[in-house]
């Protein structure tokens, strides 16, 4: 049965309800329909002279070599970044799981690296693997790697997608662990008792009960990957060498904030709101059929 | 009874406040993007200024980075409420040019509120990179500085170059050199530049006397096309592209980051912004000096004046705006231009001499004896008159030119293009980009 709480008064829930709807309109829905609303203009950066062009932004943007290759570079930095976010973090989940003592301590280690601003973070990660000043930077330069991130693209690359993964790992440790510990022990010990190795067991009974924190988890660090990464590239590459870093995300700041080009700069932040939302409800329609909850 | 009260206490309030009008001082909002030491130092200007008189109170504050505080500037002016005096990077420079009611001229300023002023006091290369081509000035020159060639001299010592006879004048020269300091392991890196765009560009094209863009690098109108994929240009990024391939060049990154490379030690040579030496000093454990920098000695029969970069005061437009308020503004740039003024922030943050009168003043007292190499960009700058395609750059949008030059010679580099494909690449998506602003701009 459902539980239901009867307002007497008509007005009184939506009143309760105001000042978070306020919000949301104010912050949210308001510079998303202003973007909107940009993205069909020509304007100069003052605003002194506009001029209505329907969709040519967007034919502009779509049509730019440069920004399908964006769009490239944005689907192997997020698969790659939400990959290597989920996987070392499940892995540390279900070690921590098993620790008896000191699990606490090992937990909030594990947390410290998320209280880490992203510019902050990808700005240790630089001091460690700057070619110059940087310990792993000049070990491997000692090596005799080239390693020089500042004009090899892939080495770039790889450390934007590093420095974004680790940031996140902690949070998935989180809510993996918290995943673990919700599933009941006795499940586990039954297929225990009917023989399953540790291997089979956490394939076949605990990663399946595991789905709905799997499947929250992936669709938070798709969208980590697409809009939270900025401060990181920002710091490291700010989108070099060449294009080899310059995500989707990075292209509206630069388009907009660094160019001035805000027709164009809003036509890809729409794009790109259009992209998640339909990813988002990709998952939740499809893949989210296969979760267990 | 009521309305009388009111009445009375209106008008009691009404004088009030225009009595406190007659003796309040006229507030100037001064928005600047300087850090430590020039920042500091600006302020205690403004500070000096409010000291000086009693009619007007500066209100200096430190608004983030060239980008941040331009952005800044511009959602100020779209709100109504922008600065009265904004500090814009020179690259800025097209885009406030061509911000009709949202700026006042400096021309205009000066003229308007009768406040004398004399732009002939400053150096040529100053003042036209900030003049309409007859000779308006738009906005008022402050920090400048010229890309000059810092030099390890213990390096080259220890390749076996005596830095006192060893030529750097010409690119053979500068190539065959870091190569030899390389080859000999006396730095790990024998070249290199901060500011890639403006060094080898920017520069190289003035010094070469080869346009930038046509339409005299954009000072005649906005439908400029960039000229930058010129033999000369795609023979200096082959030239690039072999020290990499050598090892005699290493690519310090885009903005400042090169910087770093010298003062470490790393880099023997560096191509980087005058206002670097105040740094090296600091940090440089080694003999340096300062040189010009070099040309294509075939190319060119002689040098010409390099160009600046730095950034310059804007004047803003406002609703309410008053006479008093752009009367300040006047009064304080002026303040800014006295001779004292430039010679203290030359000497204090390595930024350019740029009015007449300093260069000479402390050249007499024996400062350049005592700090070598602090007067080379000044000679640089100063060396020829400018020509047209030495007297600066006035093209839109010259922040996204300087990252797709950036970006495409970086491909080159790595060997994913040719010299001339990364060039013609450059010049087409550059292109693409001056006419955008040229659209959104008429």
């Amino acid at each position: 049965m459902r539980r239901r709480t009867i307002y007497r008064h008509k007005l009184l829930p939506y009143l309760l309800l105001a000042p978070q709807l306020a919000i949301t309109l104010i912050f949210f829905y308001w510079p998303a329909l202003q973007a909107i609303y940009q993205s069909f203009l020509l304007q100069d950066p003052f605003g002194l002279r506009t001029q209505f062009i329907w969709l040519e932004n967007f034919q502009h943007v779509l049509s730019t070599p440069r920004y399908l290759e964006s769009v490239r570079i944005t689907l192997v930095f997020s698969t790659s970044v939400t990959l290597l976010a989920m996987g070392p973090a499940l892995l540390l989940a279900v070690m921590a799981d098993q620790v008896i003592r000191g699990a606490t301590g090992y937990r909030t280690l594990l947390v410290w690296p998320y209280a880490i601003a992203p510019a902050v973070a990808a700005v240790l990660w630089l001091f460690i693997f700057h070619p110059s000043i940087g310990q792993i930077g000049q070990g491997l330069r000692a090596l005799g790697i080239p390693w020089d991130y500042r004009i090899n693209g892939n080495q770039a690359l790889f450390l934007v997608i590093f420095v974004s993964a680790w940031k996140q790992v902690s949070y998935n440790f989180l809510f993996f662990l918290a995943g673990l510990q919700s599933i009941p022990k006795t499940i586990v010990e039954a297929a225990a008792i009917d023989g399953a190795s540790q291997s089979r067991r956490f394939w076949r009974v605990v990663f399946p009960l595991l789905s709905p924190t799997t499947f929250f988890l992936l669709v938070v660090n798709i969208i980590y990957a697409f809009f939270d990464t900025f401060g990181v590239i920002h710091a490291l590459t700010q989108g070099g060498p060449g294009r080899a870093t310059t995500t989707l995300m990075y292209r509206v700041y630069r388009d907009g904030y660094i160019n001035l080009d805000l027709g164009a700069s809003s036509a890809q932040s729409v794009i790109l709101m259009a992209a998640v939302i339909g990813l988002t409800v990709i998952q939740f329609r499809y893949i989210e059929r296969r979760v267990h909850y | 009874m009521l309305t009388r009260i009111l009445t009375r206490s209106l008008v009691t309030l009404l004088a009030a406040t225009v009595a406190i009008g007659f003796a309040q001082r006229i507030e100037l909002e001064f928005w600047h993007a300087l850090t430590a030491p020039s920042g500091p130092l600006l302020e205690t200007f403004a500070a000096e200024f409010n000291a000086s008189q009693d009619r007007y109170t500066v209100n200096a504050s430190y608004k983030g980075s060239y980008a941040d505080t331009m952005n800044l500037a511009i959602a100020a002016s779209r709100a109504g409420n922008a600065p009265h005096v904004v500090q814009i990077v020179e690259i800025g420079t097209g885009t406030f040019i061509n911000a009709g009611v949202a700026i006042k001229e400096v021309h205009q300023l000066f003229a308007e509120t009768g406040v004398p002023f004399d732009p002939e006091r400053y150096l040529p290369a100053v003042r036209g990179y900030y003049s309409l081509p007859d000779g308006r000035m738009m906005s008022m020159p402050f920090n400048s500085s010229t890309a000059v060639m810092f030099v390890n001299d213990d390096a080259l010592t220890r390749a076996g170059l005596d830095p006192a006879t060893t030529p750097l004048e010409t690119w053979d020269q500068v190539r065959a050199a870091a190569k030899q300091i390389v080859d000999t392991g006396a730095a790990a890196c024998g070249f290199s530049f901060a500011w890639p765009t403006w060094t080898q560009f920017e520069q190289f094209s003035a010094i070469h006397d080869v346009p930038y863009a046509t339409r005299a690098n954009g000072f005649a109108g906005l439908d400029a096309e960039l000229r930058i994929n010129s033999p000369l240009h795609v023979r200096h990024v082959q030239t690039l592209i072999d020290m990499g391939a050598e090892g005699s060049l290493t690519w310090g990154g885009r903005g400042s980051a090169g910087d770093a490379l010298f003062p470490s030690g790393e880099c023997a040579i560096l191509q980087g912004s005058s206002g670097l030496r105040g740094r090296v000093v600091r940090e440089a454990t080694f003999d340096w000096s300062i040189r010009p920098l070099p040309y294509y000695a075939d190319a060119v029969e002689a040098p010409l004046n390099s160009v600046i970069g730095g950034a310059s005061f804007w004047v803003m437009t406002a609703p309410g705006r008053t006479d008093a308020e752009y009367r300040a503004a006047a009064e304080f740039f002026n303040f800014l231009g006295q001779v004292e003024i430039v010679e203290r922030f030359h000497v204090e943050t390595g930024f350019l001499p740029i009015v007449f009168g300093v260069y000479e003043k402390l050249a007499a007292e024996g400062y350049y004896d005592a700090n070598p190499g602090a007067d080379v960009g000044y000679l640089q700058l100063a060396r020829t008159a400018p020509t047209e395609n030495s007297m600066g750059f006035r093209l839109g949008n010259m922040g996204e030119v300087r990252n797709i030059i950036e970006e495409e010679v970086e491909m080159a580099l790595q060997g994913q293009q040719t010299a001339q494909q990364a060039l013609d690449n450059a010049v087409e998506r550059g292109d693409a980009v001056l006419r955008a602003f040229e659209r959104a701009f008429r």
